[in-house]
């Protein structure tokens, strides 16, 4: 049991358009990721690893091969099925934060818990308690626009484990940061994995970031080209 | 859930207030019409009933023609009543307790230098008892006043002011066509009736006079009867058409030269018209409301594109499908229902002002006002569904990368 994979993609390809415009973002991807795995997909600007971290996120489908999440084939989800699989086993961090404009940290990082259904007294507690866990309880009740691009970051992080999910995927989460920032973000993420064995799935194309997951994807043309462990393990 | 939907719609609403307000402005209107133009209708309407009742409760009247409502007065042709016909209703027939004669022309009315054309009518002390009619100052006429056809009259509070000013008209004489007759008393003011004709513009002589100097002939236009209230209003009309009949020697399979009208049906006729009125007024408020609508439907696909990012978050965090739905749906639902609710505000202040000015009674209904508010949320429902369709069937990938 260990040993199955949280994530399956087996001869995964994902085809936009047809005939001569068609465009093989996925070509033939096999990979598997165990729970309590930080891997790091790089790759050249249209290399597909977006589009593979779409298809994991199920939010694309693919146009062939199979998806396997948990054991469950994801092609025989319904749309709706599929938002609750990212409802109860996904989180996502996205390179441009987003984040609910106009809306406090707090309550950003309850949306989530809205959609468990859970009692607004158990979501409060529950969004500070993942608050606290990325620093930001001091925060809770500041919009977006008065956070800083790292403390954005930070929220949204916070908002994707609130729901204790299975896998965190994480889209360029430094993309917009500066160094500085983008050292904490990658510290807390790495911590989350160490400490509680949080599985992450992250794209990058910084090889300074792509440097603290534990295994790299390298991805080229749609294929995966390299699947090995990170030098550094920092 | 539901509150958490609710309550952030109207998150959503106020973040965009000013715009929200101009949105809701054509349900606001909508509503605000129908809400006033029904109250005040059925103010006009509780009028009419209200001025029947003044005109006197179990009352009838018998008029020549087959339809004298829509042909007006003079009976077009058809024989007039007399005398005679009126003491024979009087005596014959138990359930009607008076059979006043009435007879009626417009005329001119002069005292000094002062003049005004009136209604000029002939009765007697029988009418005014029918009509329970009181006099203000003064006195009714005498038997031997009536039976001589004396030259006095009774007047109005109207034809007083207009011809006596503040001075007190009894015993004063003035001039109706060639006759010069003596005011003896004034009658009481009962007002404005629903649709604003002045029941105080009036002089009343014996009907005698009224015959041989200002008509010239010997007829009746009218009789009104004053029935007995334990009698079923149906059996008294069936028995004074009968008795008519009889007068008027109408044969078998013929059909009436005259008409009994009881005063629930000119009450019943007179709110038809009003509620017709009402009706075609409310037709073009739900116009505006449907427009409303239309404005809602519109700003609501403004929110939904301005708000795809925020769609494609929730789609990416869970969110199902009926869930955004919901969420647009509910603010398009709560939005109308704002402007519903203020509607329903406007149109009952607007309707008491209007109330007040018609000089109607201000009778605001809950049933028109949850019909307005259910009516709101149901324009809610209908154009905020196709809005809400377009986000909930969005990408989440597209909605993430719209800028």
């Amino acid at each position: 049991m260990a040993d199955t994979a949280l994530i399956d993609l087996r001869n995964v390809s994902r085809v936009y358009g047809s005939g001569d415009i068609a465009v093989r973002a996925l070509d033939d991807v096999s990979l598997q990721v165990k729970a309590g795995e930080f891997i790091a997909i790089m790759g050249p600007s249209g290399s597909g690893k977006s589009t593979a971290m779409n298809v994991i996120g199920c939010l694309d489908h693919a146009t062939s091969g199979s998806y396997l999440f948990g054991g469950v084939e994801v092609a025989s989800l319904s749309r709706d099925q599929r938002a609750l699989l990212r409802r109860h086993y996904l989180g996502f961090v996205f390179q441009g934060y987003n984040l609910l404009p106009r809306t406090s940290a707090l309550h950003n990082v309850e949306l989530p818990l809205i959609y468990k259904g859970l009692p607004v007294a158990e979501r409060r507690r529950t969004a500070m308690e993942a608050l606290s866990k990325v620093g930001l309880a001091d925060r809770a009740h500041h919009d977006p626009s008065e956070l800083s691009g790292g403390q954005q970051q930070r929220v949204a992080i916070a908002r994707a484990l609130v729901g204790s999910p299975k896998v965190v995927l994480a889209d360029e989460p430094t993309g917009n940061l500066d160094s500085k920032m983008s050292l904490e973000i990658m510290t807390l993420l790495k911590g989350l994995n160490e400490d509680e064995g949080l599985t992450i799935v992250m794209v990058t194309h910084e090889p300074d970031m792509a440097a603290f997951a534990r295994r790299l994807i390298w991805m080229v043309d749609g294929r995966v080209e390299r699947d090995e462990p990170t030098k550094g393990a920092k | 859930m539901l509150w958490e939907t609710i309550r952030l719609a109207i998150q959503a609403i106020f973040r965009n207030a000013m715009r929200s307000f101009l949105t809701v402005l054509g349900i606001v209107i909508g509503v605000a019409a129908v809400i006033a133009m029904v109250t005040v209708g059925q103010g006009s309407a509780k009028q009419v009933t209200a001025d029947v009742e003044k005109l006197g409760a179990n009352s009838m009247m018998v008029l020549p023609g087959q339809d004298p409502m829509m042909q007006g007065p003079g009976g077009a042709g058809y024989p007039m009543f007399s005398m005679k016909d009126n003491e024979k209703v009087q005596r014959e027939l138990d359930s009607v307790v008076l059979s006043a004669p009435v007879g009626q022309i417009r005329g001119v009315v002069i005292f000094g230098n002062e003049s005004r054309s009136t209604d000029v009518a002939g009765t007697d002390n029988r009418y005014f008892e029918a009509v329970k009619w009181e006099v203000a100052f003064g006195r009714l006429f005498t038997d031997n006043e009536v039976q001589s056809g004396s030259p006095v009259c009774v007047i109005g509070e109207t034809v007083r002011k207009d011809l006596f000013g503040f001075a007190n008209p009894v015993g004063e004489t003035i001039r109706v066509k060639k006759l010069s007759c003596e005011v003896i008393g004034l009658l009481k003011s009962k007002g404005a009736s629903t649709f604003g004709s002045d029941q105080d513009d009036f002089i009343i002589m014996p009907l005698k006079t009224f015959q041989r100097r200002i008509a010239g002939d010997n007829d009746v236009e009218m009789l009104f009867l004053s029935i007995d209230p334990n009698q079923p209003a149906e059996k008294v009309k069936e028995e004074v058409e009968i008795l008519m009949r009889e007068i008027r020697r109408i044969g078998p399979g013929e059909e009436d030269d005259f008409t009994v009208m009881d005063m629930d049906e000119i009450a019943g006729i007179l709110s038809g018209i009003t509620a017709i009125l009402t009706g075609l007024l409310s037709a073009v408020a739900a116009v505006s409301l449907f427009v409303g609508g239309i404005g809602i439907m519109n700003i609501m696909l403004v929110s939904v594109t301005e708000r795809t990012r925020e769609i494609g978050i929730r789609l990416a965090i869970g969110a199902q499908g009926h869930q955004v739905l919901m969420q647009f749906l509910v603010e398009a639902i709560v939005l109308s229902l704002i402007g519903g609710l203020i509607g329903i505000a406007l149109g009952l202040a607007l309707a008491f002002v209007g109330a007040d000015l018609l000089s109607v009674p201000f009778t605001p209904e809950i049933g028109i006002v949850a019909l307005a508010f259910g009516f709101s949320a149901l324009v809610g429902v209908i154009f905020g569904f196709f809005p809400a369709r377009r986000a909930a069937r969005m990408d989440p990938i597209e909605a993430l990368r719209h800028e």
